[in-house]
């Protein structure tokens, strides 16, 4: 029992130590945010003044939106889960792997610091919605934190593995642009999945932002193709495999 | 309260620590000595758990370093190499930080905070944010912190690297209070040889992995055959040399000779009307710098590590 309670409270630490440095770090806050203003604005009002999608009562740049607020999760939580390359450079996170803590526990600490950081910044851009006229209710406001916290869960998991396994900080480019942006592109964050070519219909249901994008989409404007309950657990499933690379790639840590 | 016996660590062809066995007392300060590359932290990183060993075995504090590594992580301090506190955080909050970690119970938490920051002289700044910190004084925030939580044993990896020598100074002071008043075992690794020899009560030195000699500095240095006379003398003859009972060895220099003598002092004056005219003659005693090159043929540099670590936190800043 007191093994649990002290796992809890290194647990904490971890989360409490990731949580002050990010309130810290006002750049960082700041810069995270730029990219998915320059979406709504510049991409969301350019191309909605041009497009408009048969069968969907919105205008573009409310269509949009619920996919760029999970693509600021997805790029927050990958990119925070590979600054732990950075940590392993210098002797930063070697202090957290002599405590007596279990690998797990350290990836659970650094997982939630990371969920709760992109967490704050959906947060801001909950507000940009509201000035957007984005139907906001208590229903949509709830799915879609829940939603963005499992994509959180499974997508900083995902970037904590890659921080373990990776060695190299040039390695940061190579997720970008093999991983990370494929999984924005193929989520349906920009269009319906409705009508796709079957390759294309394909690769986006196996890819975990589709159903974030899909249970938003359906909680803020109703204009789900799955069922929401559906699209939480496949998100939910996905976070199983992700946590679990995350504390293999932990626990074969600690190389000097 | 440290036990390795026949430890060894291999990366695919290349054996960074062959076969290492030591044996350290409760409340010794232990020094391992040796160029960069020579295992040093690979021996440590071992010793805390952080590298599993390819064969042999290790204890430290009696544990197990494989089979029992969460005893063994409760039982030791570690301050590395590199800085590893937190530049955004306070050093109060980096000590309270710690003391999670380690589930200290929360009634003493304060109290040693208190201790420890009073014990390297941190108290004044320990709710000024890290990043304001000059490098000395990250050095002992970490020293703190490794002792927060009552280790036994303290493993100190470079604690001095890259740091002015008045702070270098400053640094032993405190580490040698410390293993007296807190009666912990040390082992620790540093560049400077005269500072180990004034520190540590046993030294080891590791030259490819092993062991190349193990002692007190004192014996180390006896052993090293007498004094050092450090001759300058334009076309020196070896020749002058022979017969000299007390002369244990000497060395050919560009400008003169440095001469290895048994009992300097009575048998200065003889060697040096053997030698003759001579522009400058210096005497000291043998060093541990002799010691190293005594057992490794090879001259001791203090080279700067893989660049400093002060250095390393100003080019992390940008983090």
């Amino acid at each position: 029992m007191a093994e649990t309670l002290g796992g809890l409270e290194g647990i904490y630490a971890i989360w409490l130590r990731e949580i002050k440095v990010y309130t810290r770090e006002k750049e960082r806050i700041v810069s995270s945010l730029v990219n998915p203003l320059l979406w709504i604005f510049a991409f969301g009002t350019g191309l909605g003044a041009n497009v408009v999608i048969p069968n969907v009562p919105v205008n573009y740049q409310h269509y949009i939106f619920p996919g760029i607020m999970v693509m600021a999760v997805l790029f927050t939580s990958v990119f925070y889960g590979m600054y732990v390359i950075w940590d392993r450079k210098l002797d930063f996170l070697k202090e957290v792997l002599v405590a007596p803590l279990s690998r797990t526990n350290v990836l659970l600490g650094k997982m939630l610091g990371g969920v709760t950081d992109s967490m704050i910044q959906a947060c801001v851009l909950f507000a940009v919605a509201y000035l957007l006229g984005i139907p906001l209710t208590p229903y949509s406001l709830a799915v879609s934190l829940l939603t963005m916290f499992l994509i959180g869960v499974c997508m900083t998991s995902l970037g904590l593995a890659f921080g373990g396994f990776l060695s190299t900080i040039e390695s940061f480019q190579l997720v970008i642009n093999f991983v990370v942006w494929p999984v924005f592109f193929f989520s349906g964050a920009l269009f319906p999945l409705t009508g796709l070519p079957p390759w294309l219909q394909l690769v986006t249901y196996a890819d975990p932002l589709t159903y974030a994008v899909d249970a938003m989409r359906g909680a803020m404007f109703g204009l789900n193709v799955f069922p929401i309950w559906l699209d939480l657990a496949a998100i939910a499933l996905f976070c199983i495999p992700a946590i679990a690379l995350g504390s293999f790639a932990f626990s074969r840590m600690g190389k000097i | 309260m440290i036990e390795t016996r026949e430890l060894t660590k291999k990366f695919g062809p290349l054996t960074a620590v062959d076969g290492i066995s030591l044996e350290i007392g409760e409340g010794e300060i232990f020094g391992l000595l040796g160029p960069n590359g020579a295992g040093k932290t690979t021996l440590i990183s071992m010793l805390i758990t952080l590298l599993p060993p390819t064969s042999g075995k290790a204890t430290v504090n009696g544990f197990d370093v494989v089979a029992r590594k969460s005893d063994v992580r409760k039982s030791i301090g570690v301050v590395f190499q590199e800085p590893s506190v937190d530049d955004l955080l306070t050093g109060r909050e980096n000590l309270e930080l710690h003391a999670m970690l380690y589930a200290m119970p929360r009634e003493i938490r304060r109290k040693r905070m208190d201790e420890v920051l009073g014990l390297v002289e941190l108290a004044g700044r320990a709710d000024d944010l890290v990043k304001t910190y000059s490098g000395g004084m990250r050095r002992r925030l970490e020293l703190a912190r490794g002792l927060m939580h009552h280790p036994k044993v303290l493993f100190m990896d470079e604690p001095t690297l890259g740091l002015d020598p008045q702070t270098r100074k400053h640094i032993w002071e405190y580490i040698l209070r410390l293993a007296k008043e807190e009666n912990i075992t040390i082992m620790l690794t540093t560049h400077y040889l005269d500072e180990a020899d004034a520190v540590c009560r046993k030294v080891a030195i590791i030259d490819f992995g092993r062991i190349a000699a193990t002692g007190t500095p004192k014996r180390l240095k006896h052993d090293v055959g007498g004094d050092i006379v450090a001759i300058k003398q334009k076309g020196f003859d070896p020749k002058c040399l022979e017969g000299l009972g007390f002369v244990a060895k000497f060395e050919a220099k560009a400008d003169g000779v440095e001469i290895t003598v048994r009992d300097a002092h009575k048998n200065l004056q003889k060697l040096l009307s053997e030698i003759g005219d001579i522009e400058s003659v210096e005497v000291r005693e043998a060093s541990l710098d002799d010691v190293f090159f005594k057992y490794t043929g090879k001259k001791y540099r203090e080279e700067g590590g893989e660049g400093g670590w002060a250095e390393r936190v100003m080019s992390s800043a940008g983090r």
